[in-house]
C-alpha cells in the first residue's frame, strides 16, 4: 500500500465508507463542481463602475491616471516618472512595444525583466473594482516578473476591462480562455510588510509603487 | 516534533456521571470546600496550582507575562488586529452569510475528502505537476529532500508555510547540506534568531525592532538601525540575490483547488510569488484538508480571508499556480511538485472534531483570545497558538503532550464569533478536556474534584443543601468587613486580590423568602 492508498483509505474509514472512493462518487464530486456554485455577493462586490476601483485602488497606495486613448499612455508614463524622480526607461510587454516611447523620451526595453530594472509595464487581463486588483495572466508574452521584480510597476488598464468581483473576473476568463495560465497573478496595491513591530511599510520583496492607466 | 499517528478515543459522555454516582461524598466541608474551590478556578480561570505531563504552558506562560518587550509588543498588535477586523468586517453587509457559506463548503469537501483530492491529483497532473503523498512529517521531509537531492539542489527560497514548520523541514534540509532562505520578513528574523513563529500570519508579533536590528547587525554586517522602513530595505536588498538564484522554491499553500488542480498563495510582500515563479522547481507542501471545489468557493473565501486576518480589503498579492511553464514562457517552474501531507489530519476526518478542518488559518481567533493576548504564541509550545492551536496541537502530537492547551482558555466564545469559517472552538476545547478526564490525563486532585462536584450537581436537593452551607461558611470566613482575603489553597488568588464574601444565604433561600413575602407559594 502507497501513502496515497493509506491516506485515502483512512479518510474512507474514518468518514464511515468502506472501500475505494467509487466512480458514482468522482461523478458527484465534478458535477458539484461544473455547477460553480458563487456565493453571497455584498455590496461591495456588484459595482463595476471604474470610479470604484479607483476608489479601492487609492485605498491600497496604487495610484491611478487617465488618458483618453491607448496611444496617450507614453506620455501619462513620462508625467508618472518625471514626478516620482524615476529615470525615463522601463522594462515591459511586447503587447506595449509599439507605442510611441521615444516621442515621450523614454527608453523602452521589451524584454525579460531582471532584478535591476526599476519600472516595469505591463497591460493585464482585467481590473476588479471590489478591491481596486489587476489580475495578470502568464503566457509567453505576458510574464509575470515584470509587475513584481522592478521597484515601480506601472499597469495599463482598460476601462471597459473593470470587472465588478473576482467572480466576474473567473466568469470573464472562462469565457476568454480554455484554461487558466500558469500563473493567474492577482496585485492589489504596492508590496508591504508589518512584519516588525506591526508597522506597515510599502516596499517589501515587490514592487514600491504600482501606477494604473486607465485607457477608454 | 512530528506529529503521531494514533486515534483520538471515542467519547463517552455518560462517563463523567458514571464516575459521579460511584463517589460518595464522606466529608461535606471538604465537599463544598472544593465545589467552592472549583467555582473560583473556572469562573476566573485561574491556572490550576497542579502542574501538568509533558508540557508545560502553565510556566512558560507564567514567564512570558514578565517578558516586558514581548508585552509591549502583544498590546501593540493586539489593537491594530482587532481594530483592524472590525472595521474590514464592518464594510461588507452580508458578512454572516458569507461565513455561513464558506464553513458549508469547507464542509461539502471535508464530507468528500478523498474524491476532491483524487479530482484535485488528476488536474494537476494534467498540467504536468508531479503529486506527492505522506502520511507523516518523516515522509513528507524525505520527499522533499529526496526531489533536492535528485536535482542537485543547493539553495532552496521558501515563502512562509506553517505546515513546513509543523513538519520541520527546514531542518531535514539543512541535514542535507541544502542552504534554506526564509523570504518571509518575519519568518526571515526568525530564521537569524533561530526561533519558531509566535502567530500563523506575523510570525514575528513578538519581535521588538531594536531586537531585529541587533539580528540584522549580525547577520547582514551593515550599520545599525532601528528604523523599520530602512530595515525592510536592507532585508529586500539581502534576499533579492537569493530569490534570484535559488535552485528551488518552497511554497506552502493557502487552498489547493480540485477543479483546476491550482494551488495558491496569499501574500502581502511579493516574496511567494518569487518564489513560485523564478526557481527552476517550485515544491508546494501542503495539508490534505486545504482542497475547495472551485474558483468561485475561493472567490468567497478570499473575501473572509484577509478581512479576518489582518483588517485588509484584499491581501497584496494571490497567486494561483496551476503546472508547469510552457516551453516559450519567460518565467515559471520546469518542475513542480506538490506534498500532500496527512500528519494527523485523517483523524480528524469524520471524528466529532471534523469542524476544524475548515480552518483557513487566519489567526483571528488568536488575535481575539484573551489568553493569547497575553501570554503570547510560544507558551503553546507547538506551531499552532491560540485557540486552533489548542484543539490542532492535542490531535497532531497527542493529548498527552499537550495537555495544558484545551484548558488555556477562558471560554468567552469570541474565537467563534470571530472565526471567518464558523469553528466552534470552545465546544472543541471542551471535548478534549472531556477526554483529558476520561483518559485520567487530568491530576487526581482535579478528577477528584469534578466527581464531587458532578455528584453534587446532579442531585439537586444535595446542591441546594451543599451551597446552604458553603454561603455561611464563606459568610463567616469573610468575617466583619465581608471580604475574604486568605483560602487556603488557593493562595495564588488571594495573594493578588480579595473576593467579597456572599451574604450567608443562597439565591434559592433569598427567591423563596420574597415568594413567600409577596404570598405566592410556587415558583411560576
Amino acid at each position: 500500500m502507497s501513502a496515497r492508498d493509506n491516506i485515502l483509505a483512512r479518510i474512507r474509514s474514518q468518514s464511515g465508507r468502506g472501500g475505494a472512493t467509487s466512480e458514482a462518487e468522482l461523478t458527484a464530486v465534478r458535477a458539484h463542481i461544473a455547477q460553480r456554485i458563487r456565493g453571497p455577493l455584498p455590496s461591495i462586490g456588484r459595482d463595476a463602475s471604474p470610479d470604484r476601483f479607483v476608489q479601492e485602488s487609492e485605498r491600497l497606495n496604487s495610484t491611478v491616471a487617465e488618458v483618453a486613448s491607448r496611444k496617450d499612455v507614453p506620455q501619462a508614463v513620462a508625467r508618472y516618472l518625471e514626478k516620482n524622480g524615476l529615470e525615463r526607461r522601463v522594462v515591459g510587454w511586447p503587447s506595449l512595444a509599439t507605442l510611441d516611447w521615444s516621442t515621450a523620451g523614454i527608453a523602452f526595453d521589451n524584454r525579460q525583466a531582471s532584478g535591476e530594472d526599476l519600472v516595469g509595464i505591463t497591460d493585464c487581463f482585467c481590473g476588479i473594482a471590489e478591491t481596486g486588483t489587476l489580475l495578470l495572466l502568464s503566457a509567453p508574452t505576458t510574464p509575470k516578473l515584470h509587475a513584481l521584480l522592478p521597484e515601480t510597476h506601472i499597469c495599463v488598464l482598460s476601462r471597459a476591462r473593470i470587472v465588478a468581483s473576482m467572480e466576474d473576473a473567473f466568469q470573464l476568463l472562462r469565457e476568454e480562455r480554455t484554461e487558466l495560465p500558469r500563473a493567474t497573478f492577482f496585485v492589489s496595491g504596492p508590496s508591504r510588510t508589518a512584519d516588525i513591530e506591526q508597522t506597515m511599510v510599502i516596499g517589501a520583496h515587490g514592487p514600491y509603487r504600482v501606477h494604473v492607466v486607465l485607457v477608454p | 516534533m512530528g506529529p503521531k499517528p494514533g486515534t483520538i478515543p471515542q467519547e463517552t459522555p455518560a462517563r463523567i456521571l458514571r464516575l459521579a454516582r460511584g463517589t460518595r461524598p464522606t466529608h461535606l466541608f471538604l465537599s463544598v470546600f472544593i465545589c467552592v474551590h472549583l467555582w473560583i478556578t473556572n469562573f476566573f480561570h485561574w491556572p490550576t496550582e497542579m502542574q501538568i505531563q509533558s508540557m508545560h504552558f502553565k510556566a512558560t506562560a507564567s514567564a512570558k507575562l514578565n517578558d516586558a518587550v514581548l508585552q509591549t509588543a502583544l498590546k501593540k498588535s493586539k489593537g491594530k488586529f482587532v481594530d483592524g477586523r472590525a472595521a474590514a468586517v464592518a464594510e461588507v453587509d452580508l458578512w454572516q452569510d458569507i461565513r455561513t457559506h464558506a464553513a458549508a463548503l469547507r464542509d461539502r469537501v471535508i464530507d468528500n475528502l478523498d474524491a476532491y483530492l483524487i479530482e484535485f491529483e488528476k488536474n494537476a497532473i494534467a498540467r504536468g505537476a508531479v503529486v506527492h503523498w505522506a502520511e507523516t512529517a518523516e515522509e513528507a521531509n524525505a520527499i522533499i529532500v529526496g526531489i533536492a537531492r535528485k536535482n542537485g539542489v543547493q539553495t532552496v527560497t521558501k515563502s512562509k508555510s506553517m505546515v513546513s514548520e509543523e513538519i520541520a523541514l527546514n531542518d531535514a534540509l539543512e541535514a542535507d547540506g541544502i542552504e534554506v532562505v526564509e523570504t518571509d520578513l518575519g519568518e526571515y528574523i526568525l530564521q537569524l534568531a533561530h526561533e519558531p513563529p509566535s502567530h500563523i500570519v506575523a510570525p514575528a508579533v513578538h519581535k521588538s525592532k531594536e531586537q531585529v536590528a541587533d539580528l540584522f547587525v549580525a547577520a547582514h554586517h551593515r550599520p545599525r538601525t532601528t528604523d523599520i522602513a530602512a530595515m525592510t530595505r536592507e532585508a529586500r536588498e539581502v534576499l533579492r540575490s537569493k530569490f534570484l538564484n535559488a535552485d528551488m522554491g518552497v511554497s506552502g499553500a493557502n487552498f489547493v483547488i480540485a477543479e483546476t488542480g491550482t494551488t495558491l498563495t496569499v501574500t502581502n510582500e511579493g516574496n511567494a510569488d518569487l518564489v513560485t515563479t523564478v526557481p527552476r522547481i517550485h515544491c508546494v507542501v501542503t495539508g490534505i484538508e486545504k482542497v475547495i471545489a472551485t474558483l468561485e468557493d475561493f472567490a468567497t473565501l478570499i473575501r473572509l480571508l484577509p478581512r479576518s486576518a489582518t483588517g485588509q480589503s484584499a491581501a497584496n498579492y494571490l497567486t494561483l499556480t496551476t503546472g508547469i511553464k510552457h516551453a516559450d514562457e519567460l518565467d515559471g517552474p520546469e518542475q513542480m511538485h506538490i506534498v500532500l501531507i496527512d500528519a494527523g489530519r485523517t483523524k480528524l476526518v469524520g471524528s466529532d472534531m471534523k469542524d476544524m478542518l475548515r480552518c483557513i488559518r487566519c489567526g483571528a481567533c488568536m488575535n481575539h483570545c484573551p489568553v493569547y493576548q497575553n501570554v503570547g504564541g510560544h507558551a503553546y509550545g507547538w506551531v499552532y497558538p491560540g485557540p486552533m492551536g489548542s484543539v490542532l496541537t492535542p490531535t497532531y502530537v497527542g493529548i498527552e503532550n499537550a495537555g495544558d492547551l484545551p484548558n488555556a482558555a477562558t471560554f468567552c466564545g469570541e474565537c467563534q464569533v470571530v472565526c471567518p469559517v464558523k469553528i466552534p472552538l470552545p465546544d472543541l476545547m471542551r471535548k478534549w478536556r472531556e477526554r483529558q478526564f476520561d483518559r485520567a490525563l487530568r491530576p487526581f486532585g482535579e478528577r477528584f474534584a469534578m466527581a464531587l462536584w458532578s455528584a453534587f450537581a446532579t442531585r439537586p436537593a444535595l446542591y441546594a443543601f451543599g451551597s446552604k452551607i458553603a454561603a455561611r461558611v464563606a459568610h463567616w470566613w469573610g468575617g466583619k468587613d465581608g471580604r475574604i482575603t486568605r483560602l487556603p489553597g488557593l493562595d495564588g488568588w488571594t495573594d493578588g486580590r480579595d473576593m467579597p464574601a456572599p451574604a450567608g444565604k443562597t439565591f434559592r433561600e433569598l427567591y423563596a423568602a420574597t415568594r413567600a413575602k409577596s404570598g405566592k407559594t410556587k415558583s411560576p
